[in-house]
This record gives C-alpha cells, sequence and structure tokens, in this order.
C-alpha cells in the first residue's frame, strides 16, 4: 500500500526557510505501527528521495496523536530565493508519499 | 485561584475574524489583546523589499476592531512583528494606520514603540567574535552576508514587552518579534510558570489554527494558571480536543517534542492534553528548560536580482516530447545573442514545466505516461530589470520557433494565454542571514520608545 493512501494527513512545510517538515498522521494506531515496523522511513531512504544527506534527516514518531514527523534540509534553494520553486513548501510530501509499506 | 486569561485576535493580523469572537472573547473577560502580524513564510520578498504580505485596507479593518475593544475595556492591545516583516518599514507602515484610526476615532493612549532592526556592524562585531551561529541547515554567516542585507532584524524575546508594559503602555507595537513573546510577556511578569506560559502562547499565536475546524482567521482564549493552561476557540462554531491541540506542536516545528525560544528550550514529552468540556482543552507538564545563555534569531534579506516570466501552454505532443532540446536550443540562442553584453552564468533562466516535473524538478522521477498538455513557465532573474526583460524577450521568441526533430508544429511551439505575453515580476531577494546572535543586550537591541497619542 502507498503511504498516501495509508495516511489520514499527508502534508509538507517550511520549518523556517531553510527546513521542510513533512507530517504523516495515521487513523489508528495500527497504520502507525505499521509504517514505524516497515522500516521505510529511514534516514538512507528519505536521503535519496529528497537529495540530502542521510545525517541532516530528523525522523520523530509522536504516538500520542499516531504520526511520524520528518524534518530535513531544503536541498535546492531556501524559502522565495531566485531557484526555489516551492515558497511555503507545501507541495514537498512527494515522492515520500509514493513509498510503498 | 490566580488566572491570567487573554485573547489571541487572530493568526495573522489582515486575515481577518469575525467580530462575534471578539465579542464572546471580551465577554469572558481578558486581561489583554495579543496579535501576531508577522511571518517569514511568504518568502524574502517582504523583508527585503519593506513591503507588507497583506493590504493596508486588511491590516486596518483588524485593527480597527481590536482597538476599539482593547480601548474601551481599558486592557493592553500588544502586537508583534508589525506591518508584517518588522523591520522600521514595516512598523512605520503599521503606525502611519494606527494614527489615522487614532484620530478618526478620536482615541488617546499610551503608545510603545519597539524597533527590532538590529545595526550591521553589532553582527559584524558579533560575527568576529565567534559569538553568531546557523539557526538551521545554512552556512556560516559571513560578513558580506550581513552587509549584503536590504533589512537586517532580530527576532525580540520577552523582555522588551515587559519594559514597554512596565511603562504604562495601552498599545505595544513591536518589531519582529517571537509569536511566543507576545502572549507570555504578561504571564511571565505574573510569576505563573514559563515553560506553560510559552508553550500556550505558541498555540494561541496562530489564531483558532488548533481548533476544528481550524480557523487561523478566528480568534483564541488561553487562560493560565498555577499547573495548567486551558485553550477554547472563541467561536462557538469551534472546538478544541486534546488530539487537535496536541496536533498543533507540529505545525510548521522541526520537532514536535520540544521548541526553542530565547528564553531557553520548552520541553513538551512530558505534556497532558485533557478535554474539560466539549469545546476546552486542558494541557500540563509543559516545562521550559533554560539557555545558559540568551540568543537572538537573526533574520536579514539581499536582493537577488530582477525578474521577467512568461507563461505558456503546450499540447503538441512532440513538442511535449522534445522539451529538453527546446530548451537547449533556447540557452545556447540567448547566450549567443548576449555574447559581450552578459555573461550567461550572471543571469538564470529556468523552464518550471507544470505537467510534467514542475514542483520537485530534478526529485521527480520519470513519468509512465507523457501528460496530455504541459504549462511551461519561462523565468528569468537578472541584474536589472531591463536585462531581465530582453532576455526573456530572447528565450520566448526563440522556444516559439524551435525546431527539434520530426517537428510537426512548425508554426509555433507555444499557446501564450495574455498579450503582452511577458510578465514583469520585479525585485527578487534572498534570506541572506537566519542565524543566531549571542551575548547582546536586550534592551539596547529592542529599544522602547513612548508616545503619548
Amino acid at each position: 500500500m502507498r503511504l498516501y493512501d495509508l495516511a489520514r494527513v499527508l502534508r509538507s512545510k517550511n520549518a523556517g526557510p531553510f527546513a521542510l517538515t513533512l507530517d504523516l498522521m495515521f487513523e489508528t494506531e495500527e497504520d502507525f505501527d505499521r509504517v514505524l515496523n516497515a522500516n521505510v522511513l529511514e534516514p538512507a531512504t528519505i536521503g535519496r528521495l529528497y537529495r540530502v544527506a542521510p545525517a541532516d534527516v530528523l525522523i520523530r514518531p509522536f504516538r500520542r496523536i499516531r504520526t511520524i514527523k520528518i524534518t530535513l534540509p531544503r536541498a535546492g534553494a531556501s524559502s522565495g530565493a531566485p531557484d526555489d520553486r516551492d515558497v511555503y513548501g507545501s507541495q514537498q510530501h512527494f515522492p515520500l508519499a509514493d513509498l510503498e509499506v | 485561584m490566580k488566572e491570567l486569561r487573554f485573547l489571541s485576535l487572530t493568526g495573522m493580523l489582515g486575515y481577518g475574524y469575525p467580530l462575534e469572537s471578539l465579542r464572546r472573547g471580551l465577554a469572558r473577560g481578558v486581561s489583554f489583546i495579543g496579535v501576531d502580524a508577522g511571518s517569514t513564510d511568504p518568502g524574502p520578498y517582504y523583508l527585503g523589499s519593506g513591503q507588507g504580505f497583506v493590504k493596508p485596507r486588511q491590516v486596518r479593518r483588524d485593527l480597527e476592531h481590536a482597538l476599539l475593544a482593547a480601548r474601551g475595556q481599558r486592557i493592553p492591545l500588544i502586537v508583534g512583528s508589525a506591518g508584517g516583516s518588522g523591520a522600521r518599514p514595516h512598523v512605520d507602515a503599521f503606525l502611519e494606520i494606527l494614527g489615522e484610526i487614532a484620530r478618526e476615532r478620536a482615541l488617546h493612549f499610551r503608545l510603545a514603540v519597539i524597533r527590532a532592526d538590529v545595526p550591521k556592524d553589532v553582527v559584524i562585531r558579533a560575527l568576529n567574535e565567534g559569538r553568531t551561529a546557523p539557526c538551521g541547515p545554512l552556512p556560516e554567516l559571513t560578513e558580506e552576508a550581513v552587509r549584503s542585507c536590504t533589512h537586517l532584524v532580530g527576532q525580540m524575546g520577552t523582555d522588551p514587552f515587559l519594559r514597554a508594559l512596565h511603562a504604562g503602555a495601552d498599545v505595544v507595537v513591536a518589531g519582529r518579534a517571537c509569536d511566543t513573546a507576545i502572549f507570555a510577556a504578561l504571564a511571565i511578569r505574573g510569576g505563573f510558570d514559563p515553560g506553560l506560559a510559552l508553550h500556550l502562547a505558541k498555540i494561541a499565536e496562530c489564531g483558532a489554527l488548533c481548533a476544528r475546524p481550524e480557523g487561523a482567521n478566528d480568534g483564541l482564549l488561553g487562560t493560565l494558571r498555577g499547573d495548567h493552561f486551558l485553550v477554547e476557540p472563541a467561536s462557538a462554531q469551534r472546538a478544541c480536543t486534546p488530539d487537535s491541540v496536541a496536533a498543533h506542536s507540529l505545525y510548521e516545528q522541526p520537532d514536535p517534542g520540544c521548541f526553542h525560544e530565547p528564553e531557553g528550550k520548552v520541553d513538551l514529552t512530558g505534556c497532558r492534553f485533557d478535554a474539560v468540556d466539549e469545546r476546552t482543552v486542558m494541557v500540563t507538564g509543559s516545562r521550559l528548560v533554560p539557555n545558559g545563555r540568551r540568543t537572538v534569531k537573526l533574520e536579514g534579506a539581499a536582493l537577488r536580482g530582477y525578474r521577467a516570466v512568461t507563461i505558456a501552454g503546450i499540447r503538441d505532443p512532440l513538442a511535449i516530447a522534445h522539451l529538453p532540446e527546446i530548451e537547449e536550443g533556447v540557452r545556447q540562442a540567448v547566450a549567443g545573442n548576449l555574447r559581450g553584453v552578459i555573461e550567461a552564468s550572471a543571469y538564470s533562466l529556468r523552464f518550471l514545466r507544470y505537467g510534467l516535473d514542475g514542483v520537485m524538478g530534478p526529485a521527480e522521477p520519470p513519468a509512465l505516461h507523457p501528460p496530455r498538455e504541459v504549462g511551461l513557465v519561462v523565468d528569468v532573474v537578472a541584474p536589472t530589470q531591463d536585462l531581465a526583460e530582453t532576455i526573456l524577450s530572447l528565450a520566448r521568441a526563440t522556444a516559439l520557433h524551435q525546431s527539434f526533430p520530426g517537428r510537426k508544429s512548425t508554426a509555433g511551439n507555444l499557446a501564450f494565454p495574455f498579450s503582452p505575453s511577458d510578465l514583469s515580476a520585479g525585485a527578487v531577494y534572498e534570506f541572506a542571514v537566519y542565524h543566531l546572535l549571542e551575548g547582546e543586550d536586550p534592551a539596547v537591541l529592542f529599544p522602547v520608545e513612548i508616545r503619548e497619542v
């Protein structure tokens, strides 16, 4: 199953002008655990998909609200710089959302 | 029971709020009205250019009702990051609107104006003394980066607000400020737990965004008590739930377990979120871990050139399939034509291909099926507006007629929706400074000026 289909909310947004934060929220604890245990959300995978160093990828599960948060540097330009493509960073949840679990 | 209640007017001054929410909020008895008026979210243009990202008419509407309400109740109105980016021109534009309302409504009050502009030589001295550090994934600060900024501000914490309120201010207009400082200053002065006060402030600065339905353009009531705080939307149409409030700690934050303010790290790992009734949530366990050293976050934007763009549709499947060749042909033609005028390295020429990979660019995996049509944005950034327009004009004309193998659409590759087809987008800025500054006295960095209006 694609992460996009499993998650209730899957979104991206700037965390300051130089970083992106991706939130994956799940309807049930079972879905949340399924993704955590599938070992697809690894810094190496995220780093490859988003063209950043795995060491710069922060992955934080938040069980209280069945959410996994991923924060990473913007690979290209900072928000609104001449080479940027997404000022608010709000459409950067792909290619993550295409991962299979 | 000792408590402090306040109203967060809306998530962003200028985004609007229902007047009924203001009325309901005030009816509960609040000690002050606070509102955040700024953000870096819309990008560096606004700080760089000195412009606001909401229009004066929007600010006037939101401010007028709040000011009349605050003066009517004799409670402070506290505005942070006035004018959007909180540098001198933003604060001045805000003060002009405030003055206009005061004159027309014959209001008299004590106004505190807190500037947030940080002199470049202060930052350069700190840089040379090793008192600066990147705030996030960006390079170390350089003197060149500091000098390149058109505006450079620091985010003030609670101290300057406290000085303003201590001086008896009825209205506080602050330049760039931490969103939390607007709402936490009075609470910390009142002896409330600073961890709870800052966490409540962090939630409140977004208005009713933490409620369901979400309302960034609506008010939120915050009530601080000894060992907990309560949040409740001002509008009866919304409700806060334990999940909706807990989820807010994710918003635009790198780590759901903590956030950082000039006062220190606020640790949320021990938080509990409990429903008090159907609309109100009680939060306990937020804890401030003070910093050994006080830091101020600096923001500076530098001019990077001037932009011109054109938008065109491509429907022909062979033209879509040969977009890389068309792009390469255009690059070569433009560079050749302008030899001796400008080097290709001195301008940026981009083809943003919406429908193919416009959003993700090189990170987008190859498409399984070619799209029916592509929206092409040709984007030029060059050292002057005239050069940007000239480069775009050359690029647009070349792309329209660029040949490629097997071409059938030999009369033109692009469908332009407008005449003129080219748009001038003006100055382009970039965040050049986003760093922490250590060891400066906030009383010097953020002077409080008192005026009688």
